[in-house]
Order: structure tokens, then C-alpha cells, then sequence
């Protein structure tokens, strides 16, 4: 793969119209309003610039790139000159020639000239320019004024910033703005003052930047240079995969110097990012080669015994001889498998398949079981298909956007980016949150509305927007009574339009004023194209499933559905949240959301797999617990997954896991849940294997293998090992295979394959014969289960009620810079921006307490206590505390309790009551945390002595 | 398993499908079906052979109605 793209200069222009002009004698055609130097470019005619690139608008300063037009009057430049009918262009002649190594002259002349020991030597447009102009002295000497000695900043870890090799050509501002839309940079100062200054003439470190690496991207020259290539040099080759982190999923080119990774570069071609990053997937990759690493397979009898270094070998025939062992003593269903949104699909499918064909049960499920999976459940239900409905792209297209419980710029920055961008085209923004996030307000975005409403009311809240639509006549009736079954769309009008579900009733539950819930309802229904984007705050409630149920509903009440610019559209978690539900994780359904008591689609698999397979549901993750505690659940083969740190009510989870007899677990690190497992077999990153990401818009992008596996082997590999110990065989030669498997069995994937992934660059599903190349917008003609179907939405409150021992509710979130449990952001520089999970506390509440910024509190819930320090901060309301659950030793999940969503048992992590106190020293909890993990750490460093 | 975690799962289900009364214990019923795993339906059932404590009128009628399909099932050598 070649490192450097084609690089037209200007955006395309998406007009249908076109133009046809002369460049250098040749004849080309274009959409209108696209620039004479795009134009040149198509035709292979590379016209010299400097501020102009392809990802930003044209700005026209650095007068480089210079043409003449016949019949017009002077040098226009060709980047911002638009193409006209019949223009005769020229790019190249004397007169051009000049002006050109004259401008070239007055950058070089206050430029170091350190080519040879410069880090972006052959990576430099400047440089480039230079030999493109033919530049041969430079007439103005050194000695004059000049930025030589300008001071460099190297605040940032993961870039440097040295404004002697600057230009000013402003790429790196606009990049922040138009780009990334955060406006850290400007340019300060006038004429030969000018220079790029973040903040308020701060550095990167203590500037608003977010490290998102679009001003790095964008800089021509070496004055923005990633200091992991200042470091190594250049890369030489790159490979095109898929970020292993949210569920945006941003295709990236690793570049690579032999079998190191250079650095992440975003793709240009990237469908879901289109060339844009943020930290995490931008820099935090150093993970994967961490001296945390444990490549080596453990095995151990009880998890108070040093860890003994076994081959591949013995550690899995040990784990297929202690399944068989219990299975034998205590049932064939006393033992299952987790998977992590973190896996890729054809590792997932191999699990599940496992799990039913080995195992011979249904015991498997997945992380989605705590975050998404009320998403699948209601959307299954109303629309008729678990998934999203919509291309991240349908945002540009959007007139109206309603966020409810998602925090875009921090939990999927690049689409966060994408959807500031329409609200600075004038989208009209609702966010419904409890919290201050940063669409709320942030430079150049203002929500014309903000519900914030309290935590654990979401349903109170839908249906008084529904509510106000229906009663005030802004229901899409003719839409609705088409698409949808009319007897459910009528009880579910009558149900909303009952005075107990209007904002004037729900106000005191909601805590959101009834005018303003009208105004939001009436702008979301009369608005043009609405569009629904939700996130974890509206699934970890024990409503979860309601709500879901109830944006689908407002979205078929308004005909909001079915093409671009509308839909409901959840943003998932982590990378591979939609791809492992699809693929069978859940205990309940075979690959393809069918169920496992349909005795056709099992006869399907049975046939396939050549074995009987299991009618009855298994054990979803919180019941595999209870079951521990009880013992009738005794084996647990983890991969990817950390539920000792991110399941709530953390004793009971850690009592589950003692209470078993063999918990395997298969991962990068020694995480929380192998400091209770009796055998840990090495996983693979994202780098070192080949496989799909499918992210929350149902694009199935390929996972590209560019460094060899760290233990050896790729994880499907290792679930297949355990297989064949097991007794019953697999034999994929490559992940390929798997997903052919696949294509086969499940038919919204018929037309899926790695060469397809290959040639499309990625593809949405459903992708079979009767959309061969993807399905970028569901539900266009019909739902895809007939018609749409309105459920009744009853509020009922949370069981988790505030006390007067409990007053204050905490809810609990994510930050930009760390990823879910930490494991990976935790072992990189991302922790300099979060190094501890806080405690967020109005200054009001905090008052009360005599709590000042940066003390330590005890939270305290029904389900337990910890201390973290505290933030004062009014992005929270009175009566409301916030935090993050990023590192283990917060415990965050110690005080989180055991309720869950009615219909699918995800976790209530947005609603525990808790108390807040100040306090001197961490809890008992963290004591005893603190004492478990010592022990296990001594217990691995033994055996790191026993390996030699 | 926790009974008591159980009959709160039940009875949270009734919830949401009491909005129907006329198809509130049905869809309980094809709800626990669909998705628990059989020991945690034995022991609901169990819990409700042994007086169904803390059971809401729904829930009480969906697991009486499961116990009924459940022993029906078992007579008939499926079960």
C-alpha cells in the first residue's frame, strides 16, 4: 500500500452538474464548483500549493499555486478559482515559473535548512515544492529576521510543535476548526508576526486541544510532526485496518517501518471517518507492544497459586480436560463463554459456535449484555431489526438532531466531529442528558434546547414529547398509518395523549420545564429531517429497553425513518458492539438474531455443524453469577472481556468468580478477571490479527494483521485449539474461512466476504443478493419485519430511590482520552490527560458537605462504598454526581447495584443513590482491592522467575 | 440463584407488558420463555408452587400459566 495519497487540493464538489474547460490543452469535465486546481489534479496535472489540501476548504494564501486563464486579468490562484464553461487554463509557463520560485524564495529564506536531518524529510510538501518550482538560490540570505530560534513545544506526547519549520499556511487552524471543529488553535499576531498559537499563545498541553491529530495531518511540513517519527524516521509501507476502539470504528493506515508500527495514520478512503481521528485511535496503539504484554500461557490450580508457564499445548488440553471434568460432575450446563465487543466477528462466531457445539449449551453471551443490548431488544421489536438505522453520513443531512444520553465528543469523537459540523451549517441540536456535555455548549454549538433531566426518567420524557406531538397534531398520521400497523399506532396515540404522559405532568419526574419540552417536541416533528442519536444513558436504565422502545416510536410517529438525514441511530460502545450481537452472542439466539428454539434455523446450524444443538436459551452474563454463587455454573472461558472490572456490583461478581472451578481467561494483560482465573492464555491486538469490526451504522470493515501475533497465535486460533480439545474439530486455515462460514448461514451476510471487504474498502449490511453492495439506509420502502410496530411505553420509576441516608444520585460516563475499562488507554500516554477517575459534585451539594475541589469522598450506595477524589463542577445539577470507571482502584463499580433493564438485564449503571462524604483514606474495599492485587502480582512475578 | 432477584426480574417484566392488561400475562409468559434459562424458570416456578411471595397478580398468573405449560410439556414426555 503506497504511503502518500493523491492529495486533489480542494474538496470535491458534489454538484450533478458539469463543466468541461482546457487545462494545458487538455479537455476535462467536472461537477461544478470544483476548483481549478481539483480539476488539474483529476487529470494527473499537479498544479505547486502549500495551504491547499483535499480535506479543507481553500483559503488561497500561499499564492503557489498560481494559473493563468486565458482571457482573464492576472494569476489567480487555481484553489480557490472555481471552474467555468469553456475555461482555458494554463499551469505552467514562464511568467507562472517566476512568481512561483519568488514566493518559494521568501518561505525558504525564514526556513532551517536541516533537509537531510529534518523528521519529515521525504515526507515534506515544502521541500516537494522547492524541486517543483525548480528553486535553485535564495536571493534574501539568513541574516534578517526570521523564527529560527523559535521555542519548540513538545508539551503534547504524542506530537512536537516547532514553529521554526512553520510556514503559516494555516492548515493546521482550519484543520482544528473545520475538521475537528474544537477552535484550539489561531493564528496570533499580524504579517511577519503571525504565528500558530494554541489557546490563548498557550501550549498544546494546556490549550483546549484534544490531541485528535487533524493539525498534524494537515501540516506540510515537519512543525507538527508525531514524535513517534521524529523518534524512528519515516515508515516505508503501510496496511489499511480498523481501529480497535469505539464503536465509530475509523479505518486507519498503520505505517510501518519493517514490523513496527510508525504510527496510525487516519484513511483518507475511511467510509466511517473519511480521513479524521481522535487520540485514541490517532496515538494510543502503544499498548499493544506494552511490557505488560503476557504472551506466555498460565496455567495455575487455584488463584492463590503462583502462575506456572505451560506451553500452548498443555495450557489447553488442561482447560478442555477441567470443562470436561465439570461438565461430567456438575452437567453439561455448568459451564459457558463471554466474549468482548473488543473481538472481532469471526472470533465471536467461533465462540458462540463453541459454546453450542462443543459445550453443547446455550451459555454464551457477550459485553453488549451491559451496554447495548436493550438497543436490540427494542429495535427488534418496533422495527424489526437490532440495528441502527442510517450511515454515519446521514448526519450531514440532518435538520434536526436530538442526542438523548450519548456524549458524542467524548465517546465517538470522529462522529462527534462529523455532527458539529452540520450544527455549524445550522442543524438545529436537542440534547436530552443530565449533564452539561460538551454539545450543550462549546465554540460555534449552542442546543437550541437542553432536557436535563434527571437521571432515570427517560421514559417520562419520551412520552411527553410524544405527547405534545400527537396532542398538537404533528404526527406524521399519513406515514405512520402506511408503514406502520395501524391498531398499535392508534392505542399507542391514545396511551401518549393521556394527560399523565403530558410535559405539564411529567415535569416533576422529569425535572425538565413542560415549555420547553414542547418547544423540543415540536421542533424534533416540524424541524425537516430528524434524526435520533442515543447512547448508554438511555440503555443502562432499568427502562433501558422502554426508551429504545419509544424513540422508535417517535421516530415512525413523524415518518422520521427510512431515508437519509432521519432514523434512530444508536452509538455504540465499543468497537465491535453490533458486530458481536450479530454474530450469536447472545444466549438466545443463533448468528443472524434468530432464535435458538426455531427449530428451521437450528436444523440450519445442526447441518452445518454436524451436531444437535440446544433449543432452550442459555445463561446471560448476570445470570451466569447467580448461578456461580448457586453452584450449578462452574466453567467460564473469557475472552476480551473484564467483567471483574466493568460489571456492577463488583463483591458479588468477584464472589461469582471464586466460586468457580475453572475460569479461563484469554487477554493481553493479567486484567481484573485473571486475577481470579485459573488459566490465561495470550490474546492478540488488533494488530496482530486478520478478521471485521462491524461498527454502530452496521459497516463490516477489515481487520488487517501487520504484525505477527506477540504468543503466536490469533484468537480464533486459540477458540479453535480448545475446539478440537474439546472434541469437536475446527479447521480454518484463515478468518476468511470463518466469515465464508458465515455468509453462508446468516442472510443479511450472504454477499459478505474478505475479498468484497477488499474491493469495497468496507460494506454495510444487510449486504446479499438483493443489495450485493451494502444497505447504507434500512427500512426505505418497509420495516423489516412488514410493518412498524408501536409499543406502549409505561413509565415506571426506578426501584433505586434517593433517601434521605442515599439523597444524592450518582450516574456514571466516559471521557475522550480512556477507553472502557483502561486496559488499553491505561498503558499510554492518554493517561496524562486522566490519570484517576473523579468524582463530579455541584458546588452546591458539595457545600453542604464541606467538600472542596480535590478532596477525598467516600460514595457511598446500597451496594457499597468507595473514595475518589472530588471535582467541583456545575456540569452537574444539585442532587447529581458524576463519574468515569476507567481504572480498577476507583471501584466505581463497588457501589453500583445489581438492578438491570427488565427485558434484558443490562446493568442500571446510571442510577445508583449514594451518599458523599468527605473523607481521610480509601475505602475498606479498596484496602482489600489493594491486598488482592499485591498477592496476584506476586503471584505472576513468580512465575515470570519460574519461566527463567 | 437469588428467588428474590428473580421475583423482582418478574415482576418488572409484568410491568412493562401491564400496559396491555389484555395481553399483560401472555406476553410475560413468551417473554420468560424466550430469554431465561430453564434453571431460572424451574426455580421461579418453584417459588410459585411454594406460594409465589412477592409475586405481583400478573407475574403470579404468567408463572402459574408457565408451571401449567411446563407440567403439560413433562406429561407429554417433552418437558
Amino acid at each position: 500500500m503506497a504511503l502518500h495519497d493523491c492529495d486533489y487540493g480542494t474538496p470535491a464538489s458534489d454538484s450533478s452538474k458539469k463543466v468541461t474547460l482546457e487545462i494545458d490543452g487538455f479537455s476535462v469535465t467536472v461537477p461544478e464548483g470544483t476548483s481549478v486546481m481539483r480539476a488539474a489534479a483529476s487529470i494527473g496535472i499537479q498544479i505547486p500549493k502549500l495551504c491547499a489540501t483535499d480535506s479543507l476548504e481553500p483559503f488561497g494564501s500561499c499564492r503557489l499555486c498560481l494559473v493563468q486563464i486565458e482571457g482573464g486579468r492576472g494569476l489567480p490562484a487555481s484553489c480557490t478559482t472555481p471552474v467555468a464553461e469553456g475555461m482555458k487554463v494554463c499551469t505552467q509557463n514562464e511568467r507562472l515559473a517566476n512568481v512561483r520560485r519568488g514566493v518559494m524564495e521568501l518561505y525558504i529564506s525564514d526556513h532551517p535548512l536541516d533537509c537531510l536531518t529534518c523528521s519529515a524529510n521525504g515526507d515534506c510538501e515544502l521541500q516537494d515544492m522547492a524541486g517543483a518550482v525548480g528553486l535553485r538560490e535564495v536571493r534574501y540570505g539568513y541574516e534578517g529576521e526570521n523564527h529560527l530560534k523559535a521555542e519548540k513545544d513538545t508539551s503534547n506526547p504524542y506530537f512536537a510543535f516547532d514553529p521554526s519549520k512553520c510556514i503559516v499556511c494555516s492548515r493546521c487552524v482550519r484543520a482544528c476548526e473545520e475538521v475537528q471543529g474544537t477552535f484550539a488553535l489561531t493564528l496570533d499576531g499580524r504579517g511577519f508576526d503571525s504565528k500558530v498559537s494554541p489557546s490563548q499563545n498557550q501550549n498544546f498541553m494546556d490549550s483546549e486541544c484534544v490531541s485528535c491529530g487533524a493539525c498534524v495531518q494537515a501540516c506540510p511540513t515537519a512543525t507538527l510532526m508525531e514524535k513517534s517519527v521524529i523518534e524512528k524516521g519515516q515508515p516505508e509501507h503501510s496496511i489499511i485496518t480498523t481501529c480497535a476502539y469505539c464503536g465509530v470504528g475509523c479505518s486507519f493506515k498503520a505505517e510501518m517501518k519493517g514490523a513496527e508500527v510508525v504510527r496510525m495514520v487516519p484513511n483518507k478512503d475511511g467510509h466511517a471517518n473519511h480521513g479524521h481521528s481522535c487520540v485514541k485511535g490517532r496515538f494510543a496503539f502503544g499498548y499493544a507492544i506494552h511490557k505488560d504484554r503476557i504472551t506466555t500461557p498460565m496455567i495455575r490450580k487455584s488463584i492463590h497459586d503462583p502462575w506456572r508457564a505451560v506451553s500452548w499445548e498443555e495450557a489447553i488440553n488442561y482447560t478442555a480436560s477441567e470443562f470436561k471434568r465439570i461438565q461430567a460432575q456438575y452437567g453439561r450446563y455448568s459451564v459457558g463463554a463471554l466474549t468482548s465487543s473488543r473481538c472481532t466477528n469471526e472470533e465471536t462466531y467461533v465462540v458462540q459456535k463453541l459454546v453450542r457445539a462443543a459445550f453443547g449449551n446455550n451459555n454464551v453471551d457477550t459485553c453488549a449484555r451491559v451496554c447495548h443490548s436493550p438497543t436490540g431488544y427494542g429495535l427488534k421489536q418496533t422495527l424489526g431489526e437490532s440495528a441502527g438505522t442510517q450511515t454515519f453520513d446521514s448526519v450531514m443531512k440532518a435538520d434536526v438532531i436530538m442526542v438523548i444520553g450519548a456524549n458524542p465528543t467524548d465517546g465517538h469523537p470522529v462522529f462527534g466531529s462529523m455532527m458539529k459540523r452540520r450544527l455549524r451549517q445550522g442543524a438545529k441540536l436537542i440534547v436530552a442528558d443530565p449533564r452539561d456535555i460538551d454539545l450543550v455548549k462549546s465554540p460555534h454549538i449552542k442546543a437550541d434546547y437542553h432536557l436535563k433531566l434527571r437521571p432515570g426518567t427517560n421514559v417520562a420524557l419520551v412520552n411527553a414529547l410524544a405527547h405534545v406531538i400527537v396532542t398538537e397534531g404533528l404526527a406524521n398520521d399519513a406515514f405512520a398509518l402506511e408503514r406502520c400497523e395501524v391498531a398499535s399506532y392508534e392505542k399507542w396515540k391514545a396511551f401518549v395523549s393521556q394527560n399523565r404522559n403530558s410535559p405539564e405532568a411529567t415535569e416533576s419526574i422529569t425535572g425538565v420545564p413542560a415549555e420547553t419540552m414542547r418547544a423540543a417536541a415540536r421542533l424534533y416533528a416540524t424541524g425537516g429531517n430528524a434524526a435520533i442519536y442515543y447512547g448508554l444513558g438511555v440503555t443502562e436504565h432499568s427502562q433501558g429497553s422502554t426508551t429504545v422502545i419509544g424513540i422508535a416510536n417517535l421516530a415512525m410517529a413523524t415518518g422520521n425513518i427510512g431515508r437519509e438525514g432521519v432514523g434512530v441511530n444508536p452509538l455504540r460502545g465499543q468497537n465491535n458492539v453490533q458486530g458481536s450481537c450479530d454474530m450469536g452472542s447472545f444466549p438466545h439466539e443463533f448468528p443472524g438474531y434468530r432464535h435458538v428454539s426455531d427449530f428451521e434455523t437450528r436444523s440450519q446450524f445442526e447441518s452445518a455443524w454436524g451436531v444437535t444443538l440446544e433449543s432452550e436459551p442459555g445463561l446471560r452474563i448476570p445470570n451466569m453469577f447467580g448461578a456461580a454463587l448457586d453452584g450449578s455454573f462452574k466453567g467460564l472461558y473469557c475472552e476480551g472481556e473484564d467483567i471483574a472490572q466493568s460489571d456492577p456490583d463488583t463483591q458479588h461478581v468477584h464472589a461469582a468468580l471464586r466460586a468457580m472451578e475453572c475460569v479461563v481467561v484469554q487477554d493481553l494483560f493479567l486484567n481484573e478477571t485473571a486475577k481470579f482465573a485459573h488459566v490465561f492464555l495470550p490474546g492478540a491486538s488488533f494488530l496482530e490479527k486478520s478478521g471485521t469490526f462491524t461498527n454502530a451504522e452496521r459497516r463490516i470493515s477489515p481487520v488487517r494483521r501487520v504484525m505477527t501475533p506477540l504468543a503466536g497465535y490469533e484468537d480464533w486460533e486459540v477458540t479453535q485449539m480448545l475446539s478440537n480439545a474439546l472434541g469437536f474439530p475446527m479447521n480454518y486455515k484463515h478468518a476468511s474461512e470463518i466469515m465464508d462460514e458465515i455468509a453462508r448461514l446468516v442472510p443479511t451476510f450472504t454477499g459478505v466476504s474478505f475479498k468484497k471487504l477488499d474491493e469495497l474498502g468496507s460494506v454495510q449490511w444487510p449486504c446479499n443478493e438483493e443489495a450485493p453492495d451494502g444497505t447504507p439506509t434500512m427500512h426505505k420502502h418497509q420495516f423489516v419485519r412488514g410493518k412498524g410496530r408501536f409499543l406502549l411505553t409505561e413509565y415506571v420509576p426506578t426501584q433505586e430511590r434517593t433517601t434521605s441516608r442515599f439523597p444524592l444520585i450518582l450516574t456514571t460516563g466516559r471521557i475522550l482520552s480512556q477507553y472502557n475499562v483502561g486496559a488499553q488507554t491505561r498503558r499510554t500516554m492518554n493517561s496524562v490527560w486522566h490519570s484517576e477517575d473523579r468524582l463530579e459534585i455541584h458546588p452546591h451539594d458539595a457545600e453542604q458537605r464541606g467538600i472542596n475541589d480535590g478532596d477525598w469522598v467516600g460514595i457511598t450506595s446500597r451496594a457499597g462504598e468507595t473514595v475518589l477524589r472530588a471535582t467541583i463542577t456545575e456540569r452537574v445539577q444539585p442532587g447529581v454526581v458524576y463519574t468515569t470507571f476507567h481504572f480498577p482502584e476507583s471501584g466505581a463499580n463497588v457501589i453500583t447495584t445489581d438492578n438491570s433493564d427488565w427485558a434484558t438485564n443490562c446493568p442500571e449503571y446510571k442510577v445508583t443513590a449514594v451518599q458523599v462524604t468527605k473523607v481521610n483514606k480509601p475505602s475498606e474495599w479498596q484496602r482489600q482491592y489493594q491486598e488482592f492485587t499485591d498477592e496476584q502480582l506476586a503471584l505472576l512475578k513468580k512465575r515470570t522467575a519460574a519461566a527463567g | 440463584m437469588d428467588i428474590e432477584h428473580l421475583v423482582r426480574m418478574t415482576n418488572d417484566i409484568a410491568s412493562f407488558f401491564s400496559a396491555e392488561p389484555a395481553t399483560a400475562v401472555q406476553g410475560v409468559v413468551d417473554h420468560i420463555k424466550k430469554f431465561w434459562d430453564p434453571r431460572m424458570r424451574r426455580l421461579i416456578i418453584n417459588h410459585y408452587l411454594e406460594g409465589g411471595a412477592g409475586l405481583n397478580d400478573i407475574s403470579r398468573a404468567a408463572i402459574g400459566q408457565l408451571e401449567r405449560e411446563t407440567a403439560s410439556l413433562r406429561s407429554a414426555g417433552d418437558g
